[in-house]
């Protein structure tokens, strides 16, 4: 059995009533499926026996900018049994940018979160540690999100203040 | 380092983290015996721009918090505004230590993106470069470890070694560091004569050099007790927070993606993956020593198989032609003009292409709409995701043994902040 048919008879067997769209593109398999069974999904990968995916490589966002639903949350996981790598899709709307966070399945997913909110404000549920990774503090922006220029906005990152 | 005495000095939610609900310290009393040190962003030890919040009781720390982003520079966000030649010099400065690694996992995810296939005998340069790059960056690493451990000697030696790395990427193409070597189909130009046969001087020379470095301190108790037994993280707990590279196979996992996941021509290199159990510094301290030696012996091997013929792919619509053609045909002319002007506009896709760097996993996850430049363009780097061990590792230690952590981890900044 191959990756795309096991992935797909698992998951089809394990969760009837969702709706899984599984596909193929240079040999990458990819499972796009609504963003509230993420977490189940998530859980469910990395435990089964037979799919073990242990390792996140990274979790991040895409802007479709003029989409219907104009993000979506992109995971990358990693089996070491089948050395395998599947792609995990959600949309994300813009009236409602929360997606639960999968920290608690993969302790890496906590900074990637981190980063994924940092760069286009999507909003992770349940975080442990729930704060901007390389922007400061008070910037107000999401400077991966394409309405956001390239040059930046002036004044938007304030010099320290001098001491008189 | 020094003691942060207001609640100014630190933003609120960084100092939620560092403070959980059971703690009440006072930073404002002088003599209170819990307190917050500012480690960086400007410290030797940190290896560039990493800042660190160390919570200490006494000596012990007690809760570690990093803060990443004085180096991010926005690559991402360049990357979806030029197109993919253009980010070739970028890479350069991702993981600044090993600049030829970062070129060929940028080319071959674009690569992949674009349905073009590099000749054998690019492959095989860059297989070699990239070897070179593993063997530059580890003995920096172990120098830098070394040093940060009170050992100046074997410093001066390895980065003596990684010199000579630099000289022959002088000759193979004209830079010592930022090296820009690959082209989308191949490599910029074929391996000169010269740089071969320093490649084969070098290859002879360094394994007496390596193991002399490290006769010098492997019994040496000092710097032995300093790593031994400090940072240690078991296999299941390396897994769950990322780890990729060195620092995973200290950890005891068999996990190297030249052999989970052939690319180029390692599934016919002959090579061990050193795996050493127990997850201590000094552990991944050998994995780096190891991993050069089966550099040199992959090397070896690529010398004896490379093969004859082009360097550079032949695929007018997507590869640049070369120069000299360029400036004789009207037709490349024209070809050259468009993928200057307009890019290589791969189909419509989007592709994750990871490969195993000197640090740990580098994969970037391109999506492209057909234009010239990417849609998206993430950057999985793979000190970023180990850097997040750090407050783990360091916790219950002393503050002496932060730096030896740090340097067994090997992060580089560049690369953690994008």
């Amino acid at each position: 059995m191959d990756l795309k048919e096991l992935v797909t008879y698992k998951l089809k067997e394990k969760f009837p009533e969702v709706e899984f769209d599984i596909t193929d593109y240079k040999e990458q398999l990819a499972v796009t499926f609504d963003k509230k069974n993420i977490v189940n999904v998530a859980s469910f990968l990395k435990d089964d026996p037979d799919l073990q995916f242990k390792l996140c490589e990274d979790v991040t966002a895409i802007d479709w900018a003029r989409r219907k639903n104009r993000f979506a949350v992109v995971y990358h996981i990693f089996s070491l049994k089948l050395n395998s790598r599947i792609r995990l899709k959600s949309d994300v709307d813009e009236s409602d940018l929360s997606v639960d966070s999968v920290a608690f399945v993969w302790k890496t997913a906590d900074w990637h979160e981190r980063e994924t909110y940092d760069m286009y404000g999507i909003i992770f549920n349940n975080h442990p540690d729930f704060r901007r990774m390389y922007m400061p503090e008070e910037f107000e922006y999401y400077p991966l999100r394409k309405d956001f220029p390239l040059m930046g906005i002036p004044g938007s990152l304030p010099l320290p203040k001098k001491d008189e | 380092m020094e003691k942060i005495t207001s609640r100014e000095e630190v933003s609120t939610k960084i100092l939620q983290a560092l403070l959980n609900q059971e703690t009440d310290i006072t930073i404002e009393d002088a003599l209170e015996n819990e307190m917050i040190l500012n480690m960086g962003p400007q410290h030797p030890a940190t290896h560039g721009v990493l800042r660190l919040l160390l919570r200490l009781d006494g000596e012990t720390v007690m809760a570690c918090v990093p803060e990443l982003g004085y180096l991010h520079r926005g690559y991402e966000k360049m990357a979806e505004n030029m197109s993919y030649y253009e980010f070739i010099p970028h890479t350069d400065r991702l993981d600044y230590l090993s600049p030829m690694a970062n070129n060929v996992a940028w080319v071959m995810a674009v690569e992949k993106l674009a349905g073009i296939e590099a000749p054998p005998r690019a492959q095989y340069i860059r297989m070699m470069v990239s070897e070179l790059a593993r063997i530059a960056s580890h003995l920096l690493a172990i120098g830098a470890l070394t040093m940060d451990v009170g050992a100046l000697t074997v410093f001066l030696w390895t980065l003596r070694e990684r010199e000579k790395i630099l000289d022959i990427w002088d000759i193979l193409c004209g830079a010592r560091f930022t090296n820009s070597y690959t082209r989308i189909g191949g490599v910029a130009n074929d391996v000169q004569p010269e740089a071969l046969a320093k490649i084969k001087w070098f290859i002879e020379q360094f394994e007496e050099n390596i193991d002399e470095c490290e006769r010098l301190i492997n019994t040496n108790r000092i710097f032995v007790e300093r790593l031994d037994s400090v940072g240690v993280i078991s296999a299941e707990d390396a897994i769950q927070i990322g780890f990729t590279g060195p620092n995973l196979r200290g950890s005891g996992v068999e996990f190297d993606l030249r052999r989970a996941t052939p690319y180029m021509f390692y599934n016919e290199m002959d090579f061990k993956i050193p795996v050493y159990k127990e997850g201590d510094c000094l552990a991944r301290y050998f994995v780096r020593c190891d991993e050069t030696r089966e550099s040199i012996k992959i090397i070896r091997q690529i010398l004896d198989k490379m093969p004859q013929g082009e360097v550079i792919a032949n695929n007018p619509k997507r590869v640049l032609p070369k120069k000299t053609e360029i400036y004789s045909k009207m037709e490349e002319l024209i070809h050259d003009f468009m993928i200057v002007n307009f890019g290589i506009n791969p189909p419509v896709g989007e592709v994750y292409s990871a490969v195993e760097n000197p640090k740990g996993e580098l994969g970037f996850y391109l999506v492209s709409k057909g234009e010239g430049s990417p849609w998206k363009c993430k950057i999985r780097s793979p000190s970023m995701v180990n850097l997040q061990a750090l407050p783990m590792l360091v916790k219950g230690h002393m503050i002496s043994d932060v730096v030896a952590i740090i340097g067994s981890l090997d992060p580089v900044m560049g690369e953690a902040d994008k």
